[in-house]
C-alpha cells in the first residue's frame, strides 16, 4: 500500500489503537446500520405485499400508469454509480489518488442524474393526476394505495440518495487534503451507497413491472 | 479482514477489471428483467421479476459490498436482517392470510360519500 | 484481604485527583466532549428532566382518578394526559435510560477500553436526542397529542384534532438517537475488548447492553417507518391505513408492536443486566448458571420478536395467528422465568448484605416475577379477552416497567454513583427511600390488578363509584411513589457536595469497573489492562462463602 506512516496517523482516531483495526470497526458499524435501514424499508414493504396480496389486479392496473422509461433508465444510472462507488473506495484503499477522486465526483454526479431524472418524473406524475386522493386519475379506490406506497416509498429512497452530499463533501476533503484516503470514511460511505441501491433494486420490480404483460 | 489476507487490486487498471464484468452482469440482469415482464407468464411474472432482483442485490452484495470475503461477522450481519424480515413478513401474513372474509379489508364496499376526503383538515 | 490489583490511594497526589470531571470547566468542554462518561451525564441531566414531566402527567393522571366525576380534567385533556405520560416515559426516559446513563458510562471501563468505538457518533446522538425532545417540549406546550402513546389509526391518521405529527415527529427524531448508540455499542463490545476479555468473561451487563442493542437496532426503525407513514396520510392524505380506500387499519397495529414489544425488552433487558451485577456483588457469589443467563437473554433477543400479535388479540387479527402469538408468548415467558431462578440461586446460602442497590435488586426480583407471571395470564387468548383495555393490563405493565426496569435503574444508580461521582451517599436514608418505594408501588399497582378484572377500563377518566376504593388506595400509593422517587434525588444531589469521597472499590466488587479511580480518570485507566479471569469470582468455584466476614475475592483483571 503506497501511504505514507504519516497519512495513516492522522486517520487514527480515539479510541482505536490501530487503522486496520479502525477500518475493521467501521466497516462493521455500517453494516449493522444497514441491518436497521432494511429493517426501514421492510415496514413500508410489508405493507406493499399484503396489499398486493390483497388487491392484484388493481395494483397491476395502477403500476402500468408508472413511466417504465424514467425508471429503467434511473436503475442503470443508480448501478452504474454503484460501479463507481466501488471503484472509488477500492482506490482509496489501494492509496490510487486520482482514480478515487474522479470515481467520487463521478458517482455524485450519477446520484444527481439521478435525483433529476426523479424529479422529472415526479412532476408529469403529478399532471397524470396519479396523486392518492379527490383527483386521482383511476376510478379504483384500491389503486390509490398503490399510488401512495409509491410516493413514500420513492420519497423515501430519494431522500437516502441525497447522502450524495457526503460524497461530494468526502471527494472535496480528499481533493484538498483534508481527509486521507487511508480514512475508514469511504468505505463506510460506499457500503451506505450500495444499499440505497439494492433498495432500489427491489423498488424498480415492485413499482414498474407490474402488469406490463397484462 | 479476518486475517486472510486476499490479493486485493492496486493499481487503477486491476481495479476496473475486478469491477467491470460484475457492472455487465447487473445491466445484464436489468435487460432481462425488463423483456421478461412483458412477456405474459402469469404468476411467473413477479416472480422473475423479484427472483431477478433478489439476483442483483446479491451480485452487489457480493462483490461491490465484499461479502465474497471470507468475514463470518459481516456475513452474520446481513444474514440477521434478512432472517427478521422473514419473521415479519410470516407472521403478519399468518394474521392477513387466515382473516375470515368480512373482516377482511375491501371485502365491504364502503358506503357512497362523493369526493369527501376520509382524511380531514386539522392541526398538526 | 483481596488480591488487590488496583490501588487508587497509592497513585501520586495529581493523578488521584484528576478525573473526567475536572478535564475542563467549561460549558463548551462539556457540549463539545466525546468522554463517553460526560455523555453519560449529559444524558442523565436530560432523562431526569423528562422523568418530572412524565411523572407531572402522573400526577395528573391519579388525582384526577381519586373520584368518580371528571372534574380535574376536561375528557380530551385526560386523553392528552395518559398520551403525554405514556410518551415521555417510554421513549424519553424508559428506552434510553439504563443504556445511555448507566451504558455509556460503563461499559468502556467493564471491558477495558479507553472510549466507546465511535465517540462522536455518541455525543451526536446526545443531540439528536435533545432535538427529539425539543419537538417533544414543543407538542406539549401547544396542546399535545390525544391518541395514546399507541397512535392507533384511523384516530390519529384521521379524526384527531391534536398534534400527531409533531408528537410522532419527535419520537421518530428520538429513534436515530437509539439506532446510533445501538451501532456504537455492538462495534464496540465487539472490537475493543481487553485482551483476555473473551465473550463468556463478559460481565453480564455488558451481554444485556449487547443484547438490547440489538433489539433496538433492528426493532426502532420499523417504528421509525409506521410513525412516518401516520405523519404521511395525516399531512398528505394518501391511504396507508384508510379503511375507506381499502386500507387496513390493523397493519399500522401490526407494524406498531413489531416495534413495541421489543420495545418492552428494550427496557428490560438492561435491568436484568443491573441486577446482576449487584445481586453477585451484595451476596459475595458468582452468578448461578452464568451461561444459561446468556444465552436466556439471547433467546429473548430473537424470540421477542414474534410476540407482537398479542397486544392485538381483539383487534380482529385471525385467529390462527391469536393462536400462533400465544404459543410463541408462552415460550418467551421461559428464559425470564430462568433468569429469576437464576438470581434466587445465587442469593441462596449467600453472604448477604442489604445495602440500598440489593433492596432494589431484591425488590426487582419479587415485582419482576409477579409482572412476568400476569404477562403469561395476558398471554392466553381466553383471559386476555376479558380484561384487555382494562386496568389489569396497566397493571402488568407498570409491574415490569416501574417496578422492574425503573427500580433497577434506581439499584444501578445507587450501586454505581460512589464510582461515577466519587461521592458516598448516607446509607441510612437510602435504604429508607427503597424500601418506600417497594410499599408505594405495590400500594399504587396491586389495586389496579383487582379492578381491572373486575372491569376497570383503561383510559377512562370517570367510573363507577363502586371502583373508587381501588383508584383511591392506588392514587395514595403514587403519592408514597413520588416522594420514595424524590428523596434519592435529593440526597444523591447532597452527596456531590457534602458526601464522604468513595475509595476506588467501596462495594468490594470483582468486575474492572472498580479497578480504577472513583471517578475514573478521562482515559479510563491508569495503564493498559489485562483480563485473566471470569466474572463474579467472589469465591472458589467449589466452596460458599462463609457468613462472618468478607471472603478474599479475585478481581477480572490487572491494570499495568
Amino acid at each position: 500500500m503506497s501511504v505514507s506512516p504519516q497519512a495513516m496517523h492522522e486517520a487514527l482516531r480515539e479510541p482505536w489503537h490501530s487503522l486496520h483495526r479502525q477500518r475493521q470497526g467501521v466497516s462493521f458499524g455500517v453494516w449493522v446500520f444497514l441491518a436497521s435501514e432494511v429493517m426501514f424499508f421492510s415496514g413500508v414493504l410489508l405493507l406493499y405485499a399484503m396489499y398486493r396480496i390483497l388487491y392484484s389486479d388493481s395494483f397491476a392496473t395502477a403500476a402500468r400508469e408508472s413511466n417504465i422509461w424514467f425508471g429503467t433508465i434511473n436503475t442503470a444510472v443508480l448501478l452504474t454509480s454503484s460501479l463507481t462507488m466501488a471503484v472509488a473506495s477500492e482506490g482509496a484503499r489501494a492509496g490510487l489518488r486520482r482514480l478515487t477522486l474522479w470515481c467520487l465526483l463521478i458517482t455524485a454526479l450519477l446520484g444527481l442524474t439521478f435525483l433529476v431524472i426523479k424529479g422529472f418524473e415526479y412532476r408529469e406524475d403529478i399532471t397524470e393526476h396519479l396523486i392518492p386522493g379527490p383527483h386521482f386519475k383511476l376510478p379504483d379506490p384500491t389503486a390509490q394505495i398503490f399510488w401512495a406506497l409509491y410516493w413514500l416509498l420513492t420519497g423515501v429512497h430519494a431522500v437516502h440518495v441525497t447522502i450524495i452530499a457526503l460524497v461530494a463533501l468526502f471527494n472535496f476533503q480528499a481533493w484538498r487534503r483534508l481527509r486521507q484516503l487511508t480514512s475508514p470514511a469511504f468505505e463506510g460511505l460506499a457500503l451506505y451507497w450500495h444499499l440505497v441501491d439494492m433498495v432500489w433494486i427491489f423498488l424498480y420490480p415492485l413499482i414498474y413491472l407490474p402488469g406490463r404483460s397484462g | 479482514m479476518s486475517g486472510l489476507q486476499q490479493e486485493e487490486p492496486t493499481t487503477a487498471s486491476a481495479i476496473w477489471r475486478s469491477t467491470i464484468p460484475v457492472w455487465l452482469v447487473l445491466m445484464a440482469l436489468l435487460t432481462a428483467t425488463l423483456v421478461l415482464s412483458y412477456i405474459p407468464m402469469g404468476k411467473f411474472n413477479t416472480v422473475s421479476a423479484i427472483g431477478i432482483a433478489v439476483l442483483k442485490a446479491l451480485v452487489v452484495a457480493l462483490f461491490f459490498m465484499h461479502l465474497k470475503r471470507p468475514d463470518p461477522l459481516l456475513r452474520l450481519t446481513g444474514a440477521a436482517a434478512l432472517l427478521w424480515l422473514f419473521f415479519m413478513f410470516s407472521l403478519t401474513l399468518a394474521d392477513v392470510l387466515q382473516r375470515l372474509p368480512p373482516t377482511q379489508p375491501g371485502t365491504v364496499t364502503p358506503l357512497e360519500h362523493g369526493s369527501m376526503p376520509s382524511t380531514g383538515q386539522r392541526a398538526f | 484481604m483481596s488480591e488487590v490489583t488496583f490501588d487508587g490511594a497509592a497513585l501520586p497526589t495529581k493523578e488521584r485527583t484528576r478525573s473526567y470531571l475536572t478535564e475542563g470547566h467549561t460549558l463548551s468542554s462539556w457540549l463539545f466532549t466525546t468522554d463517553h462518561k460526560r455523555i453519560a451525564i449529559l444524558y442523565m441531566a436530560a432523562l431526569t428532566f423528562f422523568f418530572f414531566v412524565g411523572g407531572l402527567a402522573a400526577a395528573l393522571i391519579r388525582l384526577e382518578l381519586f373520584t368518580p366525576e371528571g372534574d380535574l380534567l376536561s375528557a380530551d385533556g385526560y386523553n392528552r394526559a395518559f398520551t403525554l405520560h405514556g410518551v415521555i416515559m417510554v421513549w424519553f426516559f424508559l428506552v434510553p435510560s439504563i443504556p445511555v446513563t448507566l451504558g455509556n458510562f460503563l461499559l468502556p471501563l467493564m471491558i477495558g477500553a479507553s472510549d466507546v468505538a465511535f465517540p462522536k457518533l455518541n455525543l451526536t446522538s446526545w443531540y439528536i436526542f435533545m432535538a427529539a425532545g425539543l419537538l417533544a417540549v414543543y407538542t406539549i406546550l401547544v396542546g399535545g397529542v390525544d391518541t395514546g402513546w399507541t397512535f392507533y389509526t384511523p384516530l390519529s391518521t384521521a379524526f384527531s384534532n391534536s398534534h400527531v405529527v409533531t408528537a410522532a415527529g419527535a419520537v421518530f427524531i428520538s429513534g436515530f438517537s437509539t439506532i446510533a448508540t445501538s451501532v456504537n455499542f455492538i462495534a464496540t463490545i465487539h472490537m475493543l475488548r481487553a485482551p483476555g476479555m473473551t465473550w463468556f468473561r463478559l460481565p453480564l451487563f455488558v451481554w444485556a447492553l449487547y443484547t438490547v442493542s440489538i433489539v433496538m437496532v433492528l426493532a426502532t426503525p420499523v417504528l421509525a417507518m409506521v410513525l412516518l407513514l401516520v405523519m404521511a396520510e395525516r399531512v398528505l392524505g394518501i391511504p396507508f391505513f384508510d379503511a375507506a380506500r381499502g386500507g387496513d387499519p390493523l397493519l399500522f397495529q401490526h407494524l406498531f408492536w413489531f416495534y413495541s414489544h421489543p420495545a418492552v425488552y428494550i427496557m428490560i433487558l438492561p435491568a436484568f443486566g443491573v441486577i446482576s451485577e449487584i445481586v453477585t456483588c451484595f451476596s459475595r457469589r458468582r452468578i448461578f448458571g452464568y451461561s444459561f443467563m446468556v444465552y436466556a437473554m439471547l433467546w429473548i433477543t430473537v424470540i421477542g420478536f414474534m410476540v407482537w400479535g398479542h397486544h392485538m388479540f381483539v383487534s380482529g387479527m385471525s385467529i390462527y395467528a391469536s393462536l400462533v402469538f400465544s404459543f410463541l408468548s408462552f415460550i418467551i415467558a421461559v428464559p425470564s422465568a430462568i433468569k429469576v431462578f437464576n438470581w434466587t440461586f445465587t442469593l441462596y446460602r449467600g453472604s448477604v448484605a442489604f445495602d440500598s442497590p440489593m433492596l432494589y435488586a431484591i425488590g426487582f426480583i419479587g415485582l419482576f416475577t409477579i409482572g412476568g407471571l400476569t404477562g403469561l395470564f395476558l398471554a392466553a387468548v381466553p383471559v386476555d379477552v376479558h380484561v384487555t383495555d382494562t386496568y389489569f393490563v396497566v397493571a402488568h405493565f407498570h409491574y415490569i416497567m416501574v417496578g422492574g426496569a425503573v427500580s433497577a435503574f434506581y439499584g444501578g444508580l445507587h450501586y454505581w454513583w460512589p464510582k461515577m461521582t466519587g461521592r458516598l451517599y448516607p446509607d441510612g436514608v437510602a435504604r429508607f427511600a427503597a424500601i418506600l418505594m417497594f410499599f408505594g408501588f405495590a400500594f399504587t399497582f396491586t389495586p389496579m390488578f383487582i379492578m381491572g378484572f373486575l372491569g376497570m377500563p383503561r383510559r377512562y377518566y370517570t367510573y363507577p363509584p363502586e371502583f373508587q376504593i381501588w383508584h383511591v388506595l392506588a392514587s395514595s400509593g403514587a403519592l408514597l411513589l413520588a416522594v420514595a422517587y424524590l428523596m434519592p434525588m435529593a440526597y444523591l444531589g447532597w452527596s456531590l457536595f457534602r458526601g464522604q469521597r468513595a475509595g476506588d472499590d467501596p462495594w468490594w466488587a470483582t468486575g474492572l469497573e472498580w479497578r480504577t479511580t472513583s471517578p475514573p480518570p478521562k482515559e479510563n485507566f491508569f495503564a493498559p489492562v489485562r483480563v485473566d479471569n471470569d466474572p463474579y469470582e467472589y469465591h472458589p468455584e467449589d466452596v460458599g462463602p462463609h457468613h462472618e466476614h468478607k471472603e478474599p475475592f479475585r478481581t477480572q483483571g490487572e491494570v499495568g
